[in-house]
């Protein structure tokens, strides 16, 4: 156990440093061009001493190293920061002020993690359910009808964008048929009932093209454990393909499909993006886009700092998750 | 001199090259889904080179504002059934503006491949030089090289480009900055499979030799390690155009990719759900576009992939197609067994013709 315990503390490590490091280039590419900050914020008809005072109080006038020390500073230990009357505290994980509104940008994430949280968690039963069904009943019924069908519908969930699906499916079950309202984001807390049935679209359109990537690579996991020498055994001793398919051939399977749901993580929340601005929804996408366009740079910043911890934080999970479930995985 | 050059090198390169490129050809015509693949991608790919040539047809271009053609106390509407289907417009026209929408969707065809190949073909050079570099670099070089691949691979490209669009001064070209951005960010992955294979490589006796009988490092990875490689990144390369193509349409979809005047499939997509009812074409020709394209890279890489993969090239000229080869073959995610089956049987009657 002290060697899993090992490769706990050596992963933590590399997690940390990776995360240090994407930080840093973010922070840095960002923030390379000060000029044009303040004069975005201060608006188009600001005077050049106008712009300059906003770039001092924006601190934009500070080297860049500093600025990323004042940065780091704020992440662990928390920050005031002045707003002409008053002082304001920004407890520990501080990301910094939007240029925008002055509010938190943690406190802005935070109040918009939950709607991108339902989406996301909720899409991934889906396309993990949906997916690895498939897989499984197209390994199963593999050269009948049955997989023709499965692969050709995965293909074609797999070529279709994100927000293709999501247009087609609004305009078809909203819009036509009118089978569900447009979608409006209800808290979960408020009313479960409510919560669910108006994301269902999104779910389903961020899981669709997911749910086609997992079922393509659970079928093709699932077809090279099925060829292997104890699967063959059970053959042998008149197990009953049902149950060498769903349980054993199954288990040895999904080790890759594991690694891959932690790596589409990055990808999923891409996908969340889209889904997000199409169907309106007000979680961290929307509010991501909103801020790229405005260019509030705390904003962005912050935001691609917790997404890039998630995303990281699933590798990490995968990895271990990984090693758990296929024992034959060496610690490194 | 130089004659003489190439008078001893022609025989050897072409002998390794041409056999090589006809064997990957024999073994992906035997897929028919692959090639109707091939002749969908080639189609497209002569449409975006012809774009020019086929508006110029049409006698239209894709910037143009018709604003005689939309029903400004409609909305703006497209005048004429179809959304203005007819001999002038071959596709109608954008509602509001009135843009020739054939022009803006062969255009489109233009912006969509060509910046997807290019993001490609960066993603393959940085991918294969740091890939390599990592694995004969060795000790701190490897660290180095492998913590920031890393880091690259924890990077989510949507959310990453997203961010970098915005800070960039719109009067770079849009185009080519996207090209950039999606070729600079996603490359880490490629990285990661050169630098496995490139370890596998290196152990092998062949490369020993080489190094053994005193070749440089360089000439080493040029002559002996990247033919070895050629498989896994053209095959990964295969993979990579159709995410490219959706992730271009993606960004142009949320306003941050390609800017008008510059058409875009995404960026058409954008506007076009007021649209529907009055002028579905506007929404479904980017659509089918994206759709048919990023389907037919897809197949296409599936088969490129059976056709390079070893294991599945040993079942070709065995021919039998067992079940343990069909599932050995399957292991990369999502192999087209299917395809590398039928693909078995007529390969073996290729082989015995």
């Amino acid at each position: 156990m002290s060697g899993f315990g090992g490769f706990l503390v050596r992963r933590g490590i590399g997690t940390v440093i990776t995360l240090l490091a994407i930080s840093v280039i973010v922070y840095v590419v960002f923030y390379a061009t000060p000029g044009n900050v303040a004069q975005i914020t201060c608006g188009p008809r600001c005077s050049p001493e106008q712009v300059h005072q906003v770039a001092q109080q924006l601190r934009l006038d500070d080297p860049l190293y500093v600025r990323y020390w004042h940065f780091l500073e704020g992440l662990v230990a928390g920050q005031d920061y002045s707003t002409g009357t008053s002082v304001e505290h920004c407890p520990a994980p501080c990301l910094g002020l939007s240029y925008q509104t002055d509010r938190q940008v943690m406190d802005i994430i935070l109040t918009k993690l939950p709607v991108s949280l339902s989406l996301v968690l909720g899409a991934m039963v889906l396309w993990l359910v949906l997916g690895v069904g498939t897989g499984v009943l197209s390994a199963w019924r593999r050269g009948r009808f049955t997989e023709r069908l499965l692969t050709a519908l995965t293909l074609a969930g797999w070529a279709t964008p994100v927000f293709v699906i999501g247009l087609v499916l609004m305009i078809v079950v909203c819009g036509e048929l009118q089978l569900l309202p447009f979608p409006q984001y209800v808290k979960l807390t408020d009313d479960p009932e409510q919560w669910a049935w108006n994301l269902l679209l999104p779910w389903l359109s961020l899981a669709l093209i997911e749910a086609a990537a997992f079922a393509r690579l659970t079928r093709a996991s699932m077809l090279e454990t099925l060829a292997e020498d104890h699967i063959r055994t059970f053959r042998a001793y008149g197990v009953a393909e049902r149950a060498i398919v769903g349980r054993h051939a199954l288990r040895g399977a999904l080790a890759p499909v594991i690694a891959l749901n932690a790596n589409n993580v990055g990808s999923a929340i891409g996908g969340a993006v889209l889904t997000e601005t199409l169907f309106g929804l007000p979680g961290i996408g929307q509010e991501l886009v909103h801020a790229v366009n405005v260019v509030d740079l705390p904003v962005v910043v912050g935001m691609v700092l917790v997404i890039g911890f998630f995303v990281v934080l699933a590798n990490a999970v995968a990895d271990v998750l990984y090693a758990v479930a296929d024992r034959r995985v060496v610690l490194t | 001199m130089s004659e003489a050059l190439v008078a001893t090198q022609v025989p050897e390169v072409s002998a390794s090259g041409t056999s090589g490129a006809l064997r990957f050809w024999r073994r992906l015509r035997t897929q028919r889904a692959a090639l109707v693949a091939a002749s969908v991608v080639a189609l497209l790919v002569l449409i975006a080179l012809a774009a020019p040539l086929l508006t110029a047809l049409e006698n239209q271009d894709p910037t143009t504002y018709h604003p005689s053609l939309v029903d400004s106390a409609r909305g703006g509407v497209p005048i004429g059934s179809l959304g203005g289907i007819g001999a002038d417009h071959w596709l109608g026209v954008e509602p509001q503006t009135g843009r020739d929408l054939f022009a803006r969707l062969v255009y489109g065809a233009r912006v969509s491949l060509g910046v997807a190949l290019a993001a490609t073909v960066i993603q393959v050079f940085l991918g294969v030089v740091i890939g390599i570099a990592s694995a004969i670099g060795a000790g701190w070089v490897d660290q180095l090289l492998s913590r920031i691949t890393d880091i690259f691979v924890a990077m989510p490209l949507m959310i990453m480009s997203l961010a970098l669009l915005a800070i960039v001064p719109s009067s770079f070209p849009r185009p080519v900055l996207v090209t950039l951005v999606i070729g600079f960010i996603a490359w880490g992955n490629i990285a990661k499979i050169v630098r496995a294979q490139t370890l596998t490589l290196k152990g092998l006796d062949y490369v020993s030799a080489a190094r053994l009988s005193g070749w440089g490092t360089w000439r080493i990875a040029r002559r002996e390690l990247l033919p070895g490689l050629a498989a896994p990144v053209i095959t990964y390369a295969a993979i990579l155009m159709p995410v490219n193509i959706s992730v271009e349409a993606a960004l142009s979809f949320l306003g941050v990719g390609v800017k008008p005047p510059t058409p875009s499939w995404g960026q058409m997509l954008t506007a076009a759900d007021v649209w529907y009812q009055a002028a579905p074409q506007y929404l479904l020709l980017p659509a089918g576009a994206l759709f048919v394209t990023v389907l037919a890279l897809t197949v296409l890489g599936d088969g490129v992939r059976t056709a390079l993969d070893p294991r599945a090239a040993s079942r070709l000229r065995v021919g039998t197609g067992s079940k343990r080869e069909a599932g050995a073959a399957g292991k990369d995610a999502g192999t087209g067994v299917r395809a590398g089956e039928k693909g078995a049987g007529a390969g073996a009657k290729e082989g015995s013709a």
